[in-house]
């Protein structure tokens, strides 16, 4: 069973179509606390802006549930695109501090004069492997070289980590990013896997079957 | 490296899939949802679904049809056709549509865009635009299918759609549509040089080139009609996509 964590944060829709019409794994979408602090594993989305997530997580006990099963329990959670960027200790997007939970820090895209990339970036874009994790296994294997692994993309922060043990996947736009961090139980994806074909089918099949 | 988006535009009128020409004359391409489930396996980068009489009709979008592509394609979706105001847009985004494609009601009611964007975030909304020169090589932009002519400057409207929030622009030469001979590159060139947010050129690719030539002019996406859903033009037929080897080789 997979725990949606509903907070008010983008549309879930398609997150739990590609975890019970595709994967064929059991899945609730809720804000319930009771449900969530009983969740086998987590899953944090998020599409809009730093400051309203993390204050709708602070209010009502959310913050506090999640800390107890990720932290002391060590419960399973991946955060997806603005979910990823919560994990971090805070965004150039806003003024709140982030959950911290992973040693990184959310910046805003800026490119040196002359490269006008557009922001967001937004589109797909390749990925390379920081490092081995059974987030990402056999990912590898759905394409045949030289292509690479491609997923989807729409935002207009990234991530870098300040440890590169917690970096699993790096990205190139202008520069490069992580696209996809890891420490211990903690999981997280900017790009939106439930957008990604096969390739976010193989994630979030390694997510629910960790 | 981040590829441009190659974005077939679907047709959608009642439960079918058409393709049209210069918006008339709509030929029956095949049963819309298994149409859309070959695309989906063809792996597409994104699909954009207009529905091409709603407004005309007055008819709501068809909800059943939305609701299972968006249980069965894991991709981009954008859906337009109809939406008139706040709460049928939500109800598309619920479903696990991440754009929707506002065309007639933003001449109506411009402030919707601004609603959508603030609610949804801009990256959701593309204003859509369709065109067509006049005898003088005037630009003039029409609304309702192609039918109802709008006043206005395409370029300073354009600006202001930017302005109230669009995250994208779709924009759609009418004597292109359906022509396979290229798109309208000069409207392109001057629209993506004036504007901060990404140009979906649309109307009139029949090959490879047009792709090249469009991404010269400014475009950070391609919709693509004809050339997917015909074998080639004047023939059949036949559900396609460009592989993939041919699409690194062209987009880098």
């Amino acid at each position: 069973m997979i725990t949606i964590v509903d907070y008010g944060m983008g549309n879930l829709g398609s997150i739990y179509n590609m975890f019970v019409k595709k994967i064929k794994v059991e899945c609730e979408i809720t804000a319930d606390l009771d449900k969530i602090k009983s969740a086998k594993k987590l899953l944090l989305p998020g599409v809009g802006a730093f400051d309203k997530a993390m204050q709708r997580i602070s209010e009502g006990g959310l913050r506090d549930a999640l800390e107890l099963k990720v932290l002391k329990e060590k419960t399973p959670i991946l955060g997806i695109c603005l979910g990823m960027q919560l994990l971090t200790k805070g965004s150039d997007e806003g003024k709140l501090l982030g959950l911290g939970w992973i040693d990184a820090y959310t910046h805003r895209f800026s490119f040196e004069k002359g490269e006008r990339l557009k922001v967001p970036h937004m589109g797909w874009n390749e990925v390379s492997f920081s490092q081995e994790s059974l987030l990402t296994d056999g990912i590898n294997k759905l394409v045949a070289s030289p292509d690479k692994p491609r997923f989807y993309f729409v935002h207009s922060y990234y991530v870098k980590v300040n440890n590169q043990s917690n970096s699993i996947l790096k990205t190139s736009y202008g520069h490069e990013f992580d696209s996809a961090i890891q420490k211990d139980n903690i999981y997280g994806a900017q790009f939106h896997p439930e957008k990604s074909h096969k390739f976010g089918v193989q994630l979030f099949k390694n997510f629910a079957e960790l | 490296m981040l590829r441009t988006r190659v974005i077939p535009c679907l047709q959608l009128l009642d439960e079918s899939l058409v393709k049209t020409v210069r918006f008339k004359k709509p030929g029956y391409i095949g049963d819309f949802v298994n149409t859309v489930r070959i695309f989906n396996e063809l792996e597409v980068d994104e699909l954009c679904f207009l529905s091409i009489r709603a407004t005309q009709k007055g008819e709501q979008p068809n909800f059943e049809i939305l609701s299972q592509i968006a249980s069965e394609c894991f991709m981009p979706l954008s859906y337009g056709g109809g939406i008139k105001d706040f709460e049928t847009a939500s109800r598309i985004f619920k479903m696990g549509f991440e754009k929707i494609v506002l065309n007639s009601v933003v001449f109506e009611k411009p402030e919707l865009v601004t609603q959508l964007a603030e609610h949804f975030g801009s990256q959701s909304v593309i204003v859509s635009i369709d065109y067509k020169k006049d005898f003088f090589g005037r630009i003039n932009m029409y609304s309702h299918g192609g039918t109802k002519k709008q006043k206005g400057d395409l370029l300073e409207f354009v600006k202001q759609m930017e302005s109230l929030g669009a995250g994208e622009l779709l924009l759609t030469s009418i004597d292109q549509e359906g022509t396979w001979q290229g798109y309208d590159l000069g409207t392109l060139k001057e629209l993506s040089e004036s504007i901060d947010i990404p140009v979906i050129v649309n109307g009139g690719a029949g090959d490879l080139r047009h792709f090249q030539h469009a991404i010269g002019n400014g475009a950070s996406a391609l919709g693509v009609g004809s050339m997917v859903v015909y074998q080639s033009k004047g023939m059949g037929v036949l559900v396609n996509f460009p592989d993939r080897n041919s699409l690194l080789n062209t987009l880098q």
